[in-house]
């Protein structure tokens, strides 16, 4: 009989996919009962959460057991590489969709409100400049400075690629305190990068008057931002669980796929923001 | 490779019942699956037509009111392309590929598995959305807004319907990538593999390029309804056309999405059938890229009546002609793979020639469309509905039924009856034709899409597609007759199965048993 580590590894039958379309199922239908003002879907919402976090961790737990327990050959890993990265190109795509939409109401949405038949028709008096709430809101707001906040969180996230490689460097030579040394320095400087920003949305709510409903530069600003915002959350909560690993003795200089993807994943989450500070903040 | 050599690895200890079909990670078992949803989802949606043509039988109102018939119209549209077409050809990919590849299994078991159950939520969100207050979306599969933006609780549900149905068709498609790029057999190489392998890889990469900018937009559709944005209004410096930009962005690929598989069943059948190899291998391959490359550069041409200067309007109605030609080289292929060979007509080929005829007929509508100055006239008529019945009844639907008919004999071991099989067939094509034919009359002659009554000089043509439908949908159960004497039993199919076939998976026995090539077998 042939070892195990010859053979491409088939998972067994598992529960975990069922589970997690029932915490998304909970989560959804929350989320529509919540949003149309009946009372318990937080409630739901709050369950789907629940189920959604023991999914994960059982799901992830049994890969981190199969993978430790050396059940993973190349050929698998090779399978992983191709799929995160055919996974990463779909959040690119993701955020595709709203940088284009930044671009369409900036150069056609816009300028067409404010000139030809359609300004003279509608709103004579609109003048179409970027920033821009609409022609037709009363809103008033101070758009985004790009050399303040944004400009440290652009130094802090990159650095941060640096750190997160400067691990991957201690991973390889098997140095395990460079290792975990790097990861601690990627997740304090991501977790800064959330507080800063967190900080940035406070102060464009509270004095900037920029909010979700500032027309069209609000509603690109916040929803690139806060998707962006939200993937560095997941991409911070990732490096924990992998500090955490790290620390447990996991990984092997020659074998170390979840490493590589977070830091992949972390790569990805950076470059999106290097694009958001020259579109959104300072151009 | 034998059955008996999985009991040497223990992962064969499937449970029973129920239980195995939720936990399953086999790629057999997994598309059963989809087919199954697939056929029941086409008898819901279907049901649905049945009652728009009953309520189109004569002017004026007759069954309903017509905020449901939008309902109907709506929900047909969504569900046959999200809950029919799509699952079924998965359900090909996930039999098919692992076995024509000389794979154990899909890559990644367990995510197969989730890509499959994410399904049954979305369908229960779809078909749920009848028995909220305000009934189901009824503005178009399409989901423009303004309208979209005023709807109640189900256009909610519709929205996170499509996330979950989006989520399902990126980690499927990964799956098959990856399954593609990394788990053939030793010497199976890139053009070694059967076109139908191709053409699932390349409308793969399509699914995760634009499913996520799907995902997107609709995200765009709920925070306006919800979260105070304005991307789709224009007093907040918006643009509800925006979302036809965002939506057919993915919209047009979506349509290749829909019919790059069922050329390559109609590629493994027809030389099957022909006793010759495909004609022109490598043309096809590089046809059905061009093809996809292409569908990211034509989205315009749905939107040629909503304002658009004429130098967008001349780009789009090009690039729409251009595909054309890479369908041509296909079209072309497969007559000269049929030319000279020694043929015979089983179900599947009938299916198959029906569809090189019938989906030729469905591109030059669709090329008629593509000259601006005419869609602009036609644009929301019965002719556009003409055209996106031929290519999706005629095309992908009529695929799915000769590749159904063509590898039931390898997944049940039993043969279908070739009778009821061939009655299905001639009933099917000509009452499709019965059905769709005059609608490009009705389209020509002004008639809108998408309302429940019309002016009385339609009346004639309507009550000959509404037969048309009627019988076409009663043949539709000849078919789950087939399907289910099939599964019980029959005339046991042979190794083979098809006295012309080639490939991988008829090396196999009928049935294939539930694991196969654990060891890859060498290809020459």
């Amino acid at each position: 009989m042939e070892t195990h580590q010859d053979r491409y590894y088939l998972a067994p039958p598992s529960h975990w996919p069922i589970v997690g379309s029932i915490a998304l199922m909970l989560l959804a239908f929350g989320f529509v009962m919540d949003l149309n003002g009946m009372g318990n879907g937080k409630l739901v919402m709050l369950a789907g959460a629940g189920v959604l976090l023991f999914m994960l961790f059982g799901w992830f737990g049994t890969v981190i057991r199969e993978s430790e327990a050396g059940k993973y050959n190349d050929q698998v890993d090779l399978s992983f590489r191709w799929s995160m990265s055919w996974f990463i190109f779909s959040e690119v795509m993701f955020f595709a969709a709203f940088f284009g939409a930044l671009f369409y109401t900036r150069t056609i949405s816009v300028p067409g409100l404010g000139s030809g038949e359609t300004m003279l028709q509608l709103w004579p008096h609109y003048t179409a400049t970027w920033p821009t709430a609409g022609p037709g809101l009363a809103s008033k707001f101070t758009p985004m400075e790009a050399w303040g906040i944004p400009a440290i969180n652009t130094l802090l996230l990159l650095t941060s690629g640096l750190t997160v490689t400067w691990a991957h460097w201690g991973l390889k030579k098997n140095n395990r305190t460079q290792l975990v040394l790097g990861l601690i320095l990627t997740v304090a400087l991501g977790m800064c990068f959330l507080g800063l920003q967190a900080y940035e949305y406070h102060e464009a709510y509270t004095k900037l008057g920029l909010t979700l409903g500032a027309g069209v530069y609000g509603a690109t600003f916040f929803m690139l931002t806060g998707f962006h915002g939200f993937h560095v959350t997941v991409g911070t909560i990732m490096l924990i669980v992998i500090l955490f690993r790290s620390m447990a003795g996991h990984f092997k200089p020659s074998h170390h796929f979840a490493f590589e993807a977070v830091s992949w994943y972390w790569h990805f989450v950076d470059v999106v923001w290097l694009l958001l500070f020259v579109v959104v903040y300072w151009l | 490779m034998d059955a008996t050599h999985a009991h040497d690895h223990g992962h064969d200890h499937h449970p029973s019942g129920l239980m195995r079909w939720i936990k399953t990670t086999n790629h057999k078992d997994i598309g059963t699956l989809y087919l199954w949803f697939a056929l029941i989802m086409f008898f819901v949606a279907g049901s649905m037509a049945m009652m728009i043509r009953a309520e189109l039988f004569e002017p004026g109102m007759q069954f309903m009111h017509p905020e449901f018939f939008n309902q109907l119209t709506t929900m047909h549209g969504l569900i046959m392309i999200f809950g029919v077409i799509m699952p079924a050809f998965t359900g090909f990919a996930n039999w098919q590929v692992p076995l024509m590849i000389g794979a154990p299994d899909m890559a990644f078991p367990r995510m197969n598995n989730w890509s499959f159950w994410l399904l049954p939520v979305a369908a229960i969100f779809l078909i749920g959305e009848f028995f909220l207050p305000g009934g189901a979306v009824a503005g178009g599969w399409t989901m423009y807004p303004p309208l979209f933006i005023q709807g109640g609780m189900s256009y909610d549900l519709n929205i996170f319907a499509v996330h979950i149905m989006g989520a399902s068709s990126i980690m499927g498609s990964i799956n098959i990538i990856t399954t593609i790029l990394n788990m053939r057999a030793p010497g199976m190489t890139m053009m070694k593999m059967p076109m139908f392998v191709w053409t699932w890889l390349i409308t793969a990469y399509l699914l995760i390029a634009t499913m996520p900018v799907l995902a997107g937009a609709v995200t765009m559709l709920l925070t306006d309804r919800h979260f105070g944005t304005h991307f789709f209004n224009a007093a907040g410096g918006g643009d509800p056309v925006m979302f036809q930009h965002i939506f057919w962005f993915f919209g047009h690929p979506e349509v290749y999405i829909l019919i790059l598989p069922a050329f390559g069943i109609i590629s493994q059948i027809i030389p099957t059938f022909a006793r010759k190899p495909l004609f022109g291998y490598a043309s096809m391959v590089y046809a059905t890229g061009s093809i996809a490359i292409l569908s990211f550069i034509v989205w315009g041409h749905h939107m040629f009546t909503v304002g658009m200067p004429a130098a967008g309007q001349l780009f789009f109605m090009y690039s729409t002609m251009l595909i054309a030609v890479p369908t041509g080289v296909k079209v072309f292929n497969w007559v000269a793979t049929m030319w000279k060979g020694s043929m015979t007509f089983e179900t599947p080929m009938l299916f198959a020639v029906a569809f090189v005829c019938l989906f030729t007929m469905g591109g030059f509508s669709g090329l008629v469309l593509a000259i601006t100055p005419v869609d602009i006239q036609l644009q929301d008529t019965y002719y556009v509905v003409a055209h996106f019945h031929y290519v999706l009844v005629s095309g992908a639907l009529f695929s799915i039924f000769a590749g159904a008919y063509y590898w039931l004999p390898k997944w049940t071991g039993h043969m279908y009856d070739e009778k009821l099989g061939k009655l299905h067939f001639w009933l099917s094509v000509i009452s499709m034709n019965i059905l769709f034919f005059p609608m490009h009359f009705l389209g020509l002659a002004g008639m809108p899409r998408r309302i429940p009554d019309y002016a009385l000089q339609f009346t004639q043509f309507n009550q000959i597609a509404s037969i048309g439908g009627f019988i076409f949908g009663a043949s539709q159960l000849i078919f789950l007759i087939v399907v289910l004497k099939a599964v019980r039993g029959g005339a046991k199919a042979t190794d083979k199965v098809w006295e012309g076939a080639e490939g991988l998976e008829w090396t196999l026995p009928s049935p294939a048993p539930y694991h196969t090539f654990e060891t890859a077998p060498m290809v020459k």
